[in-house]
């Protein structure tokens, strides 16, 4: 079965069709798996109840139920909106949740595009949703929507920096940026000479990890970090004048990204689809690599949601003065040590 | 490799036609927030283009910095001022300014024209390899380093600048 894997080399253009295939077939079922495990279920429990019980066994269908009831509503756009741009603004959303997912190495060959530029390319196509944001916001012509808009700008802006910054001591450890490259340079490693566990890059880079995680929160616009959809003060920002399927791509476009900042921290921090007692140059990898690599991501899935359930919204000034006085400096003292280290050691 | 060549070619004409029509919008368009929009398509065919030529890590940095972050800022920017949604009459230059931006813009394409046809003379692009990010960390950090650190003064200067002018007290 997995030389049978392996074996398999099929010409361009069928693996680019194939590749095109899978991917617009995860995007929705990573969405939906989150939401379903994490947003409705693991959330009920967290605030004892129940959660959805009648749609399928225990109510986990119940997501897809709401998703073909969003298919059936009216597409509706506001009296003053600029119809065009309204209509674009999700797709540049979901386009640049689509895009992350092209260089997420699910094993050494199960990935679409393997870049040697792989984290920058993540990290340049993540700040492009904040277009589709803009879009979105300026476009509805309403005044929470502006309001959302320009709450999400400050915010991605302010969030990308420390994104970067901690990505840095990783790509400065690893001595490469792509992110097979990093996976293998963990998992090839080993901690004084003992190579047990390889050498995950969470040990000497948690400062990194602690930052990247706290951005990823305000990239995806979660609470605490959730200002600009902050529902009790603008109504939902730059989502209000949305319904039926544009709403659901924008859902979709923010959980799927979830899925895939969590795979892109499993990779950098944990070693991505690789175990440390299987040889990484290993068949196995072509069955194991997914699975090994959806377990990590549930993971830090799991702590970034269970930050979203458990803190409350942050205020716009202590959001910023928090990238900027903590995260940032925090990044930049982590880079430096890490640099010193990499030439000393 | 000619075949290669021959996509290569096509994906250029194309493209470059996409950024003329883009870029004459910019121009042309009676809306703000259109324009910046229509440049978002201009930069981004940039981008495409460094691809292309197979240096992948200045089409990342293409889109890294303007897309991500100049483009937003010019978004933002308009956002905070005039806002409105529709067409605006008067968002448009004098004559004698058209003029003015006209020549600059021969003038630029005699200069830039030229010193790409005589920089490069017959030289073809013969097997283009990806260019590797190691080689153009190396290349910036021995051969260039002199202009690289000068530059990275330049900036600062500038952002020392920009808050000294955006400070009042």
């Amino acid at each position: 079965m997995t030389l049978l894997l392996a074996s398999f080399a099929p010409p361009y253009w069928l693996s680019t069709l194939i590749k095109v295939l899978v991917i617009s077939a995860v995007v929705p079922t990573t969405a939906l798996i989150l939401g379903m495990v994490f947003l409705f279920k693991i959330m009920s429990w967290m605030q004892s109840r129940l959660g959805p019980q009648e749609a399928g066994p225990r109510g986990t269908l119940q997501l897809l139920a709401d998703g073909v009831k969003f298919l059936q509503k009216e597409d509706i756009a506001p009296n003053g909106a600029d119809l065009w741009v309204f209509k674009v603004a999700p797709l540049v959303v979901l386009m640049s949740t689509l895009v992350l997912y092209v260089t997420l190495p699910a094993s050494m060959h199960l990935v679409v595009a393997d870049l040697d530029v792989g984290v920058f390319f993540v990290l340049a196509v993540a700040s492009l949703s904040v277009i589709g944001v803009l879009m979105a916001g300026w476009s509805s012509a309403s005044k929470y929507s502006l309001m959302g808009a320009l709450r999400a700008a400050g915010q991605l802006i302010a969030y990308e920096l420390p994104m970067v910054l901690a990505v840095i001591g990783v790509v400065i450890q690893a001595g490469t940026m792509s992110l097979n490259g990093i996976v293998l340079a963990q998992n090839n490693g080993s901690i004084f000479g003992w190579s047990g566990i390889g050498f995950p890059y969470i040990l000497t880079q948690f400062l990194g990890f602690f930052i990247f995680i706290a951005a990823v929160q305000a990239e995806l616009t979660q609470p605490p970090f959730d200002m600009p959809v902050a529902e009790s003060e603008i109504v939902s920002g730059y989502q209000v004048e949305y319904t039926g399927f544009r709403f659901l791509i924008f859902f979709l476009a923010e959980f799927a990204t979830a899925f895939v900042f969590a795979g892109i921290a499993a990779v950098l921090f944990l070693g991505g689809w690789a175990v440390p007692w299987l040889p990484t140059e290993s068949d196995w990898y072509y069955v194991l690599g997914p699975i090994v690599l959806f377990a990590k991501v549930m993971i830090v899935s799991f702590i970034i949601f269970w930050v979203r359930f458990t803190y409350p919204r942050f205020r716009e000034d202590q959001l910023q003065s928090l990238a900027w006085k903590v995260l940032i400096p925090l990044a930049l003292v982590n880079i430096v040590v890490t640099a010193v280290l990499k030439v000393v050691l | 490799m000619l075949a290669l060549l021959v996509a290569q070619n096509i994906a250029f004409y194309i493209i470059a036609a996409l950024m003329v029509v883009g870029a004459l919008r910019v121009v042309t368009c009676k809306n703000l927030m259109h324009a910046a929009l229509w440049l978002v398509l201009v930069l981004a065919g940039a981008a495409a283009q460094y691809i292309l030529l197979a240096s992948e890590f200045v089409a990342i940095t293409q889109v890294l910095v303007y897309l991500g972050a100049i483009i937003v800022l010019f978004l933002f920017g308009v956002m905070l001022t005039r806002a409105k949604t529709g067409t605006d009459e008067d968002l448009d230059n004098k004559n004698s300014a058209k003029f003015i931006g006209g020549g600059v813009a021969v003038l630029l394409l005699g200069l830039m024209g030229y010193s790409l046809i005589d920089g490069f003379k017959d030289t073809e692009f013969g097997n283009l390899m990806v260019q590797r990010t190691s080689e153009v960390s190396d290349s910036i950090f021995s051969t260039y380093l002199i202009p690289f650190e000068v530059l990275s003064v330049l900036l600062l200067a500038a952002l020392i600048g920009a808050i000294v002018i955006a400070r009042r007290d």
